[in-house]
């Protein structure tokens, strides 16, 4: 499947005309104080991550400025994890896991999304609004309550499967405790947040360029292929970033699915459990945010070009 | 080092395996349907773009969603009916009824208030340069884990005893201001607030990035022009960007209240729900999963549901509108 | 479509299990160790390649310990044991049995909870081999805790001394406090601090979700000590109330020792700070005692010495009402089984020993933390002092030991209306009656 026909994408430098048009110190200053009001806390815990444990309980964070007391302490802890955390190989084999359940969790459900996204918006049929309506409102079903179903469905033996009474509608997948066991109920609960977002996107395509492509004789699936997945790149690209940081950060999907099998555990799993049963280690948390934080982060930094004006230029009369 | 790559290198070719596997799948489903030509071009392509989406929603949710409803009406451990008596509970008991008007503060205030700010953000960020760093700065929040940011703002709202030393931020503030800090968390119905400014604090930064990214999808040469008419500042907000955006803004102000109802980790974590701070995603979890109360708990994810309702409505009348004037 | 779209989604689990394979060597082993075989005792069926499941709310470095002391299992029997620890345990015990996937031992710290995962009829009675080691080497009550309507499911594991007041010794001989061993005069040099201008008692309730349950053990402590073991028991199974006489009493007792603003200053304070951080003011001299058990040693400042002459250290909570004699309360976890594998029932059976608990008692080494009511252990494993001492309560057989309340109730109460209950109490000064009347309210009717 081509994912872009590059021609038809303009160079990003061409498209910053406009926005020299409106800079403003104004916009600067504003965008920069809420910036600097939001970057506290975050600051706070990344200064915490930096501070033994009996200052971080005894003095708030910003004391770190009136007596510098700093130690990476926190952090070698996490690396050399054989003594403290239970996480006795180190944390890279999870930190594998966590890219190996991540990355088809986040392909899976957007290239699905968007093809089920372009049929609700442009090939119209009866019934295909209640669809959609259907779909927005299972957003709100807590995945909490999914899982005793969806465990059942996806192992094998007896009473597996769903079930209306002793009619089994679907047989055991066998699929719980390996990786496709996270893949499908992360897919599942990303699509209707995804259909959703990305429908908007796509339904405010403009008309003529879905009529002008029909009138060629194309079919909807070039048409999704040569129109409609290059131009909504951004959008794409926006759900992409929230989809790969809410899968990397989950705990409770790969809690239940994983069902105690060895060695598929993703790094947060893992990360959750150093403060220790009692709470004893809790200084570990801050600097294991950090680490966590830095992948989504890398992720949102190589996906912000394509947050470019005028993908659409010269396609609007 | 050997060995990490000898354990590892399977799983990684598990992966690889399964994106291949799914988007050759993908590939040869669309090259055999795009063959087909006539009056079963169209339903070909509405089962092959909707039917794996529906497939899964149906299995994954639907399924599930009609599981608690049934649940809902039945006992604690699900072994008898009880009828109506899980929502007779929800909406006659005094601690309940606190936890639902919680419920109704939080859904008039974070939604609008986080996709305004995300709103303003991606307007003013579209108008400077160098905006990815202030960009990235505001989305942070969203990608510390919750644990991490749990840690950060009992910092700010931590309360110590008078005779003791204030090692919470707000309440240091207070002390070099002049006047005794209350205990924050306790004080009642300011501490509600408290936890809605954490929540802005993280989800703004989902409100800006796809808000800004629908104000990039604005073609600049509409902006060009209308700035040529003499359009500037709240004029040209007002007259070009937000109708532009308009949708999108509609968007994510129901998402955000989606992701509202379905609050409970800042709630459970900062108070455990007490002192009056309780939402109902927060009471559904205590119910479902330390009470263990199976119907209780499935009777308020349905409310949750019906929570849900009124904006669907408004998202369908709004739609209905825009397809109109288009 | 539908159709070929589940094919697809079949065809990549197919792929998986294909490629797993493929690459997955099987599990090394090493074989039987002799050396191994001595510290684990007699009677284990050697079964090659076998993996053991025990799901737990244990986490990290206790968890690795758990890991270690099973090794000599491991290297005798060739039965590896996953030790999965999760802080999410009690959600997802349920969820995981519901689901159809249940680990093949759960290490359940409520007696409540076994009782609820045996209603499922996924759990099965204990084998034999654990039964003839209940027998021998634990009391009555422990047995009966992990019994279910007369059958026994559940073996102990580790039990804790609730019953422990923390002190610094070093502020005691600055001021010239000593160790009480009445209530009263626990109170009357309480009052002597308060006096002095000194915050006498420590307290924090604060625990995310589980915020109160500090307090309970403070009701449950007083309750045991103003009633005995009788009322206590009734207690846990409602034929006495909350709203009861023994109860009212004993709350109000609680409210004029950690309620007393005299004493703990501020009182709302406690319900908003955490049950970690109370403990941090000890080593210092900022509250004076603190009624916790000793696991919260943990929490103390880096650096403080636990000794009798140190920054920190216990003595035991006195009691009040003579007629009870030494008042103990513990608590403690189970091991409950979700299948009779032979491997499981192998592993279920060495859990239950004492040569399993000497060897975890080993592994903590000085930190301690870990101790176990099996009288096969003798009292010269224990290297840590505070161990020791709790210890030696616990097996004290003149003892009147009772197990902790809320974790023994049914859940609605348990974790559910006595936190939320007792973290009003402590906010608002809510009138004990109120309080009472409100849990009793909440208890769940028998049918469900």
């Amino acid at each position: 499947m081509s994912i872009l026909n590059r021609s038809k994408a303009p160079k990003i430098a061409e498209q910053n005309a406009g926005r020299k048009l409106f800079g403003s110190r104004g916009a600067t200053i504003t965008v920069w104080i809420m910036a600097v009001i939001w970057t506290i806390p975050t600051f706070g815990l990344f200064a915490t991550s930096f501070r033994p444990k009996a200052d971080i309980s005894s003095t708030g964070w910003w004391n770190l400025f009136l007596h510098p007391h700093l130690t990476f302490a926190n952090y070698s802890a996490i690396f050399s994890t054989s003594t403290v955390s239970g996480i006795p190989n180190g944390i890279w084999p999870y930190i594998v896991n966590s890219f190996v359940i991540t990355i088809p969790a986040v392909i899976f459900p957007i290239t699905i999304a968007t093809m089920a996204a372009y049929c609700l918006a442009w090939v119209k049929f009866r019934g295909s609004d209640i669809i959609f309506y259907g779909i927005f409102a299972l957003q709100i079903v807590p995945i909490q309550l999914t899982l005793v179903p969806l465990l059942n469905l996806f192992r094998s033996g007896a009473d597996s499967g769903a079930h209306i009474g002793s009619l089994t509608l679907i047989p055991g997948l066998n699929i719980a405790g390996k990786f496709a066991g996270i893949w499908v109920p992360h897919t599942m609960f990303a699509l209707p947040l995804a259909i959703y977002l990305l429908h908007n996107f796509i339904a405010s395509l403009p008309r003529d360029l879905m009529e002008a492509a029909n009138v060629d004789g194309a079919s909807h699936f070039t048409v999704f292929r040569r129109i409609v997945l290059p131009l909504s790149i951004p959008a794409i690209a926006a759900f992409t970033i929230f989809q790969f940081l809410w899968v990397w950060n989950d705990l409770l999907v790969a809690l239940t699915f994983t069902g105690g099998t060895e060695g598929i555990d993703p790094l947060n799993n893992k990360l959750a459990g150093l403060a220790g049963t009692w709470g004893s280690h809790w200084e570990l948390l801050t600097s294991s945010a950090f680490i966590q934080i830095l992948v989504p982060l890398a992720v949102f930094f190589s996906l912000q070009r394509y947050f470019v004006r005028g993908l659409l230029a010269g396609s609007v009369k | 080092m050997s060995n990490f790559w000898s354990d590892n290198l399977p799983k990684l070719g598990q992966m690889v395996a399964a994106i291949a596997i799914f988007l050759a799948v993908l590939a040869v489903i669309f090259f055999i349907a795009g063959k087909a030509n006539g009056k079963k071009q169209r339903p070909i392509a509405i089962l092959v773009f909707l039917g794996p989406a529906l497939l899964l929603v149906v299995i994954g949710l639907l399924g599930p969603a009609i599981r608690t409803l049934i649940l809902s009406f039945k006992g604690s451990a699900s072994h008898h009916w009880v009828g109506f008596s899980n929502y007779h509970w929800l909406f006659t008991d005094p601690s309940e009824r606190i936890v639902l008007r919680n419920t109704v503060f939080w859904i008039l205030f974070t939604p609008i208030i986080t996709t305004g700010l995300g709103l303003l953000l991606a307007v003013l960020l579209d108008r400077m340069r160098r905006e990815s760093v202030a960009k990235s700065l505001i989305f942070m929040p969203m990608a510390i884990s919750f644990v991490g940011a749990s840690i950060v703002w009992e910092f700010v709202y931590k309360y110590a005893n008078t005779n003791q030393p204030q090692v919470g931020l707000m309440s240091s503030i207070a002390k070099h201001l002049g006047f005794e800090p209350p205990n924050w968390l306790l004080t009642q119905p300011l501490n509600t607030f408290l936890l809605m400014v954490v929540f802005v604090w993280s989800q703004t930064g989902f409100a800006m990035v796809i808000l800004s990214a629908a104000i990039k999808a604005v073609p600049a040469d509409v902006m060009e022009a209308s700035a040529l008419d003499g359009a500037h500042g709240w004029k040209l907000f007002r007259g070009v960007t937000f109708p532009m955006v308009r949708s999108t803004f509609i968007v994510v102000l129901a998402t955000m209240v989606v992701s509202t109802l379905k609050l409970f980790d800042i709630v459970r974590a900062s108070t455990g729900g007490n002192f009056g701070t309780s939402v109902l995603a927060n009471e559904m979890y205590s119910e479902t999963f330390i009470r263990y109360d199976a119907g209780r708990g499935a009777a308020m994810a349905i409310v949750l549901f019906l929570l849900v309702i009124p904006v669907l409505v408004y998202n369908i009348t709004n739609l209905r509108r825009e397809r109109a004037i288009s | 479509m539908s159709i070929s779209k589940k094919g697809l989604l079949a065809g990549v689990a197919t792929a998986t299990v294909a490629l797993v394979a493929t690459f997955v060597a099987p599990a090394a082993y090493a074989g039987t160790s002799s050396a191994a075989c001595a510290n684990v005792g007699s009677g284990y069926a050697v079964q090659k390649g076998k993996t053991v499941e025990v799901f737990t709310s244990v986490v990290g470095d206790e968890l690795t310990r758990y890991a270690a002391a099973s090794a000599d299992f491991t290297a005798c029997t060739g039965i590896k044991i996953n030790w999965n620890g999760s802080d999410q345990f009690e959600a997802q015990l349920p969820v995981r049995v519901a689901g159809g996937t249940a680990p093949d031992l759960a290490l359940v710290p409520q007696p409540g909870l076994i009782a609820q995962m045996v209603a499922t009829g996924k759990a099965v009675p204990a084998p034999n081999a654990v039964k003839n080691n209940i027998n021998r080497y634990w009391s009555k009550s422990w047995r009966g805790l992990g019994s279910v309507n007369g059958t026994f499911y559940a073996a102990p594991n580790s039990a804790n001394l609730k019953s422990l007041v923390w002190y610094s010794p070093k502020q005691f001989a600055k001021y010239g406090y000593t160790v009480p061993t009445t209530w009263t005069a626990m109170m009357a040099q309480s009052d002597k601090m308060a006096a002095a201008g000194q915050t006498a008692w420590c307290g924090g309730i604060g625990s995310g979700g589980a915020t109160g349950w500090p307090a309970t053990d403070w009701l449950e402590e007083v309750v045991v000590r103003e009633a005995g073991a009788t009322v206590y028991n009734n207690w846990i199974n409602h034929t006495v109330k909350f709203s009861d006489a023994p109860i009212i009493h004993a709350m109000n007792t609680v409210w004029n020792w950690m309620g007393n603003s005299k004493y703990v200053g501020k009182v709302s304070t406690i319900a908003t700070t955490s049950f970690q951080d109370a403990v941090t003011g000890i080593p210092s001299g900022k509250c004076m005692q603190l009624q916790q058990a000793s696991f919260i040693a943990a929490s103390l400042p880096a650096g403080s010495v636990v000794s009798p002459t140190g920054d920190a250290w216990v003595y035991y909570l006195p009691g009040i009402n003579p007629a009870v004699t030494t008042p103990v309360e513990g608590g403690g976890e189970f091991y409950l089984a979700f299948n009779s594998n032979k491997a499981t029932v192998e592993v279920q059976t060495y859990l239950s020993t004492p040569q399993w608990a000497v060897s975890r008692i080993k592994a903590a080494g000085s930190n301690g933390g870990w101790l176990s009511a099996n009288s096969g252990v003798p009292s010269s494993t224990y290297s840590n002092p505070l161990d020791a001492l709790s210890a030696k309560y616990l097996s004290d057989p003149s003892s009147t030991f009772v197990f902790d309340a809320s974790d023994a109730m049914p859940a609605a109460i348990g974790n559910g209306a006595e936190w939320t209950g007792f973290t009003d109490w402590f906010a608002n000064g809510t009138p004990v009656k109120t309080v009472a009347a409100k849990i009793d309210a909440a208890w769940p009717s028998a049918s469900n």
